[in-house]
């Protein structure tokens, strides 16, 4: 790279990830739970895309009862505490608080939700499913993101002897890899794989399915094979200059500074990220927090059309983030270390974006983060035979979470196209009670 | 002009709140820093018969985080000498002129103790006695406080000991802790007591440790009952001022407390007949400073409503008063939601769902689940009302255009007797009234 941004002293680095929304004190806690009206058939429990039956967990938190709150908020989400700390809960649950009708502040569902998680990890996870007898079938998940950790907890509870195949040393998917270190700990993620082992899973890291073990051998080990495996593949800008010293990926870029070493990440003094999703304001606020001096992010459309949370989008506004709207990068100029990054000037005709001729510019940086998404990995899919794609998603029954090929299940960013985490937590248990359902012929 | 001055039983001071006889009174050092802030009179710590008190004494109820609804405690009288409680009065008396200084008074049943009592009492200045018959804790097993309270001749008798030789008002603090308020009452009245001050506390117990059993608070591994008082008893004092002051055989001065704890909840208790109000809890919660709002908010209200003098308000709630007998069986009101207030929680839903009428029914509406009221069926209970988290979006509208009226006490006169159900649902039938 050519010009480093120097680093940063612990202090600073600890103080620039601290959490953005910390943990409630017992006695703001209790008072916030007995804020809520626990309401009947509750909006927010309807707009928690696992449904947990939020008015019942808060309610336990204010009679004191935090392992009933626990076993209440699991039961429908096996990866709690992540949610807790990392869904958009402006946009679900507290969003949809009959508070604001009242013209009130919302229930802090996420925080509440959090106070009972990180009580249940202080008590070491006390187990409070368990597992049923063993059913005599078992079933292979491929990739140990929320969706197949999820997956995996509830198939034990049927008595399925389960086998986690997880391609990276370790478990817990983008919940470990890439979610921002100010929004929760990569160790919060391991608690929750911790919890999921404990139910009797087994995770086999550092096997990545379709190089280390074949599917042939898959299919012939389990009854039934559920398809986890996110989204790997990150979308090229298919500009020249892409494979010059300094350009990275944002995912790349994302799982290296969750792992907290941050003074081994290295980050330019000025920054471009391309793209205008959460993943792109992840990657632009986390190289603004580990020094950059200037971070621009460049997108082709405008404010509108930005696919980011408005609350991440301010939160990128209040980190100094600079934005270049309506800007389409051309090339990356540079001599085999990038230099700038050259765009030209767009406008919308009707409805139709056109890049404005003889308007290009060049915004000089030494790094440039690529984030215009993630795609899933066609060619490794293609070798599951009859297995449906379509506008790279893999189909399933919306029910059964069943894919074309009976015997395989999927769920998670992978059916999505990619969401929250929440989703592929719930994709990941319904897709459970598919599996059962198909093994033991129910309807 | 509003004027908060008033007169209860002969007892004068300039706006109708007392400190109620309890810590806050202690001493001239508390009074006086009270008077100070605007209250307007006190009774002093109860004086009297040697005590020793416990540690621990206080206990409370919070409920969903607020703090003390109800504060318990086995607090004896005042544990200072007589001697230094008089000279206190004195001193206070002097300072204040214009405030009211009541001493209460609780010492073993003898005619000359109380004599002797009474006497130093006028002598040190104090402008009124009141005659602690509550105290349910410690006092009682002595035979005072509760214990006097609690049986009327020894009210009357211990009544008439001190008015025979009292040249200052006399008021009889009642204790709660009968099944009927108006026979302490009447027996005070028998024994010539000026005015009636009411509630004391209520016999309660805190609640039981679910670790060590213990009884909270325990004092050195044993509880027990203690008197209640605060937000939670203002319901059972109102009730229990209103007896008093409808009861045509007493028909005293009541000085009232109970749960008092803003110009609110005083102005209750004026409207059903008090003169002067006592508050204790609320200042053991907040300090003397509470006194401030509670003038102001009366005064307030007052000149907002047109009222001059207390005298103008005093027990005009009274006549709203009625037994079951007399309401009017044929008047009709009926739950209505406001869809426009309502902010979907559906608690009315699920309280008459499960347990009242059945007559809520969500009805899909507009993408939002909306409780709609099923108006044949529903009996005017008011559940839903109490419940609804929103204010005026639930409300009882009445249906009936008040002409005709029928009340338990009228329809079993026309009915025929013994009352059987048949002709009790004809009548109902006839009216429209279905039973659900
Ligand atoms: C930078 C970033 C930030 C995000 N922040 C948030 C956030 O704050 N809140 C939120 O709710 N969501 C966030 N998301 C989205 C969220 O992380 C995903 O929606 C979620 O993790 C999807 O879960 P999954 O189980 O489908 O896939 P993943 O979490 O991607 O897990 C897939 C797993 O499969 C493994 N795998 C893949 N192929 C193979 C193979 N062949 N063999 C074995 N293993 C394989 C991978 O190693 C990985 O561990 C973020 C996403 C990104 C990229
Ligand atoms: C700690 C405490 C001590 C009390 N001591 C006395 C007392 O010595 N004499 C007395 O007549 N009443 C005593 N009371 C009763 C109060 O005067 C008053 O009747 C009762 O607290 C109800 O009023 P409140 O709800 O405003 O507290 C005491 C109450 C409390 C809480």
């Amino acid at each position: 790279m050519n010009n480093v941004a120097p680093k940063l002293t612990s202090k600073e680095y600890e103080a620039n990830f601290a959490e953005l929304k910390p943990a409630l004190t017992d006695v703001a806690a209790l008072a916030e739970a007995n804020r809520c009206l626990y309401c009947y058939d509750s909006p927010c429990m309807t707009a928690c895309p696992t449904h947990i039956d939020i008015s019942t967990f808060i309610k336990k938190i204010s009679t004191g009862n935090l392992r009933g709150s626990a076993k209440t908020i699991l039961s429908s989400n096996w990866v709690a505490l992540t949610c807790a700390k990392a869904c958009p809960v402006d946009e679900l649950c507290e969003g949809a608080c009959v508070y604001h009708a009242k013209g009130e502040k919302p229930i802090q569902i996420g925080k509440l939700q959090r106070h009972v998680m990180d009580w249940y990890v202080e008590k070491r996870m006390p187990q409070l499913f368990t597992p049923a007898e063993m059913n005599g079938k078992t079933v292979g998940i491929i990739g140990a993101g929320p969706a197949g950790l999820a997956c995996a907890a509830e198939l034990t509870l049927f008595g399925f002897e389960v086998t986690i195949y997880e391609a990276s040393k370790l478990a817990g998917g983008l919940d470990t890899h890439g979610i921002a270190p100010y929004k929760m700990q990569q160790q919060d993620s391991l608690n929750e794989v911790k919890m999921i082992k404990r139910l009797g899973v087994k995770i086999k890291t550092g096997v990545r399915v379709g190089k280390d073990i074949s599917f042939e051998k898959l299919e012939k080990t389990h009854d039934a094979v559920f398809i986890g495996v996110g989204l790997s593949m990150p979308a090229d800008l298919k500009i020249s200059g892409e494979e010059m010293i300094g350009v990275v990926n944002a995912l790349d870029f994302v799982e290296n500074v969750t792992k907290r070493k941050w003074k081994s990440v290295d980050v330019g003094r000025r920054v471009a990220v391309i793209g205008a999703g959460n993943t792109a304001i992840d990657a632009a606020t986390e190289a603004k927090r580990l020094g950059a001096e200037e971070v621009f992010m460049v997108y082709r459309r405008g404010r509108e059309q930005m696919s980011a949370y408005d609350f991440e989008f301010e939160l990128a506004k209040r980190d100094g983030i600079t934005f270049y709207f309506h800007a389409q990068p051309k090339k990356i100029v540079g001599k085999k270390k990038v230099q700038a990054l050259e765009c030209l000037e767009t406008r919308i005709v009707n409805g139709k974006l056109k890049t404005i001729p003889r308007s290009e510019f060049k915004i000089p940086v030494d790094m440039v983060i690529k984030a215009v998404g993630q795609n899933i990995d066609e060619t490794f899919l293609a070798s599951i035979p009859k297995l449906k794609i379509k506008d790279g998603m893999v189909v399933v029954n919306t029910k059964s979470y069943q894919t074309s090929n009976p015997k395989y299940f999927a769920g998670g960013d992978c059916i999505n196209g990619g969401k929250e985490v929440v989703n592929a937590a719930y994709d990941g248990k319904r897709a459970a009670y598919g599996i059962h359902n198909f093994i033991f012929k129910k309807k | 002009m509003v004027d908060l001055r008033i007169n209860c039983a002969g007892i004068t001071s300039p706006n109708p709140f007392w400190l109620a006889s309890a810590p806050p009174t202690n001493s001239g050092y508390q009074i006086c820093k009270a008077f100070e802030v605007g209250w307007g009179g006190a009774v002093w710590k109860t004086i009297g018969a040697p005590v020793m008190n416990v540690v621990n004494r206080y206990g409370a109820v919070d409920f969903n985080g607020q703090k003390i609804i109800g504060l318990n405690n086995i607090e004896l009288i005042s544990d200072r000498s007589i001697e230094i409680n008089l000279k206190e009065i004195a001193e206070t008396k002097k300072l204040w002129p214009d405030r009211a200084i009541v001493a209460s008074l609780m010492v073993e049943s003898d005619r000359k103790i109380w004599h002797d009592i009474v006497k130093r009492t006028i002598d040190a200045g104090a402008d009124g006695i009141e005659l602690n018959y509550g105290c349910p804790h410690g006092m009682s097993e002595r035979g005072m406080g509760s214990a006097v309270g609690q049986v009327p001749e020894y009210c009357t008798m211990i009544t008439e000991w001190v008015t025979e030789v009292s040249t200052i008002p006399v008021l009889v603090k009642l204790t709660p802790n009968v099944t009927d308020i108006r026979f302490p009452g009447r027996a005070a009245k028998k024994g010539n007591a000026n005015g009636i001050s009411l509630i004391n506390t209520i016999n309660t117990i805190i609640g039981v440790d679910l670790d060590t059993f213990q009884i909270e608070p325990s004092r050195g591994g044993k509880g027990g009952h203690g008197g209640y008082a605060g937000p939670a008893i203002k319901p059972i004092a109102l009730n229990m001022v209103s007896e008093i002051a409808r009861d045509p055989e007493i028909n005293l001065p009541i000085s009232a407390m109970g749960g008092i704890s803003n110009w609110k909840d005083a102005l209750e208790f004026i409207l059903l007949g008090a003169t002067s109000v006592q508050v204790c809890t609320a200042v053991m919660h907040y300090g003397f400073r509470i006194v401030e709002d509670m003038i102001d908010g009366t005064t307030n209200w007052m000149e907002e409503k047109g009222y001059t003098s207390l005298d103008q308000i005093r027990g005009k709630a009274l006549a709203n008063i009625a037994n079951f007998g007399d309401m009017n069986l044929l008047s009709k009101h009926i739950a209505h939601i406001d869809a426009g207030k309502c902010i979907h929680c559906n608690l009315c839903y699920i309280a008459c769902e499960d347990t009242a009428h059945q007559c809520i029914d969500l009805v899909q509406k507009k993408g939002k689940i909306q409780p709609t009221v099923r108006e044949s069926d529903c009996v005017g209970c008011r559940l839903c009302y109490i419940v609804c988290p929103v204010d005026h979006c639930i409300t009882m509208v009445q249906k009936d255009n008040g002409a005709q009226s029928k009340t338990w006490n009228e329809l079993v006169k026309e009915l025929p007797q013994p009352l059987s159900i048949e002709d009790l649902r004809k009548f109902q039938h006839k009216h429209g009234i279905d039973v659900h």
